[in-house]
C-alpha cells in the first residue's frame, strides 16, 4: 500500500530555537526543517528570528540572512534570486514555491514563517531534495527538436501562430514545484512521469517543428505515465511561474483521444 | 536512493518496462459512461419514483414498458462499467504490491460483472412479468 505516514526515522522531533539578534527592532520567526544525513537524528525544526531591517523582503533574504549571521550550517539551494533558475524551490507556510519570489510579509500572517524542503522527496540535507528521479523523467521525454527531414540551411521555419501555441509551456523553468505538489506524484513517482515532465512533454509535442509527435505520443501513452492525472489541479496552484501544467496534460489526453476517434 | 535498484541509472528506472500503449481506452470510456449516466439519470429518477410503494405486481406492469426497461438496463451498464473503471484508477493509485494489485483488479472486475449481470437478469425477469 500507499505510505500514508513519514518514515520513522522522518518524524519530526524537536529544534533548537536560536537566540533573537542583539539590538534589532523587528524581527521576523523563521520555522526551518533541518536535517543532517551525518549525525544519525531525526529531522528537527530549529526556530530562527530574522532582523527585518538589515535583511531584504523575500523569504529567501532571510535564508541567506540567517545563514550569514546565525547558522552558517543551514543548507538550500540559490542561485539567481529572481525566479529564473528554479533553485531554491521549497514548501514555504505549506505551499511550493521559490524562496525568491515569496515575500515573507505574504505568508504566516505576520506569525512564523515556516520552511520545509519540498514534499515527498529523499532529502539530501536541511532543504535540498533528491531530484534524481525528477530529472530523470524529464530526460526520458527527450526535450530536443526530433527531425527526419534534413537539417535546413538556415533555420527550422515556424509561423507566428504556431509559435503562439508554446507559450505557456516553454516558461517552465523545471523547479520541481508543482510535480511534488501533486498526490498523484506522491503516490506515484517511480511510474507517473508528473507534471513538470508531462508539460513539458506537451511543449514538444505542440512544436510545429517536431517530426516525431506520434512517437511521443506512443511514449506517453500508459495508465501510469499519463493517466495517473486526475485533474487534481495542485500543480497549476503551485507554479510559481503562472503555468497550468493540468490543462498542458488534457491536451495530451485530448490529443491521445483524437487519434483514436 | 538505496537498496538493489541503486546500480540501476535514474532514466533505466524511469523508463522501467515502457510504455503500455494503452489507458486511453479506460479514459475515453470513463468520460462516455459519465456523459451517459448524465443523460439518464433523471428518467431513472423518475421512474424510481414511480416503483415507490408498489407491489411485485406494480413494479413488473412498470417495468413491462419497453422504453423504461431499456433507460435502467442503460443506467446499469454505464454506471457498473464507470464503477469498474473508477474503481480500478483507486486500485492502481493506492496499492503497490503487485500481486495484491492484480488480485484487487480481478476481484473488482469479477464484482462489477456480477452487479450488472444481476441487475439486468433482475430487470429482465421483471419487465418479462415473470
Amino acid at each position: 500500500m500507499v505510505e500514508f505516514a513519514l518514515p520513522k526515522n522522518s518524524k519530526i522531533s524537536g529544534g533548537k530555537t536560536w537566540p533573537k539578534p542583539a539590538g534589532a527592532t523587528e524581527t521576523r520567526e523563521f520555522r526551518v526543517y533541518r536535517w543532517n544525513p551525518d549525525d544519525g537524528k531525526n529531522p528537527s525544526v530549529d526556530t530562527y528570528y530574522v532582523d527585518t531591517h538589515d535583511c531584504g523582503p523575500m523569504v529567501l533574504d532571510g535564508l541567506i540572512w540567517i545563514k550569514n549571521h546565525i547558522d552558517p550550517t543551514l543548507t538550500f539551494r540559490r542561485s539567481c534570486r529572481e525566479g529564473v533558475c528554479g533553485s531554491c524551490a521549497m514548501n514555504i507556510d505549506g505551499q511550493n514555491t521559490l524562496a525568491c519570489t515569496k515575500s515573507m510579509h505574504d505568508v504566516g500572517a505576520g506569525g512564523a514563517v515556516k520552511v520545509n524542503p519540498l514534499p515527498h522527496q529523499p532529502v539530501v540535507k536541511d532543504l535540498v531534495p533528491d531530484l534524481t528521479n525528477f530529472y530523470a523523467q524529464y530526460a526520458s521525454i527527450e526535450p530536443w527538436l526530433k527531425t527526419t527531414t534534413p537539417t535546413p540551411q538556415k533555420e527550422w521555419r515556424q509561423s507566428h501562430e504556431d509559435r503562439e501555441k508554446l507559450d505557456g509551456l516553454y516558461e517552465c523553468i523545471l523547479c520541481a514545484c508543482c510535480s511534488t505538489s501533486c498526490p498523484s506524484y506522491w503516490w506515484n513517482s517511480e511510474r507517473f512521469l508528473g507534471p513538470a515532465a508531462l508539460l513539458q512533454a506537451t511543449r514538444w509535442v505542440t512544436d510545429s517543428r517536431d517530426e516525431a509527435t506520434g512517437e511521443r505520443l506512443d511514449n506517453l501513452e500508459d495508465p501510469f505515465r499519463l493517466y495517473r492525472c486526475h485533474t487534481i489541479m495542485n500543480c497549476a496552484k503551485a507554479c510559481p511561474k503562472g503555468l497550468n501544467p493540468s490543462e498542458a496534460i488534457a491536451e495530451l489526453k485530448f490529443k491521445m483521444v483524437e487519434r483514436q476517434i | 536512493m538505496s537498496g538493489p535498484s541503486s546500480m540501476r541509472t535514474p532514466l533505466e528506472r524511469v523508463r522501467g518496462l515502457g510504455s503500455a500503449h494503452t489507458g486511453t481506452g479506460d479514459f475515453w470510456r470513463q468520460r462516455l459512461t459519465a456523459v451517459a449516466m448524465t443523460l439518464l439519470i433523471v428518467p431513472v429518477i423518475v421512474v424510481v419514483i414511480m416503483l415507490i410503494g408498489r407491489n411485485h405486481a406494480g413494479a413488473a406492469q412498470i417495468l413491462g414498458s419497453i422504453p423504461i426497461a431499456i433507460i435502467l438496463l442503460l443506467f446499469i451498464v454505464a454506471s457498473t462499467w464507470h464503477m469498474k473503471i473508477g474503481m480500478q484508477v483507486v486500485i492502481e493509485d493506492y496499492i503497490h504490491n503487485e500481486k495484491l494489485k492484480i488480485a484487487s483488479v480481478m476481484a473488482n472486475n469479477f464484482f462489477c460483472v456480477a452487479v450488472a449481470l444481476a441487475s439486468i437478469y433482475a430487470i429482465l425477469k421483471l419487465s418479462s412479468g415473470v
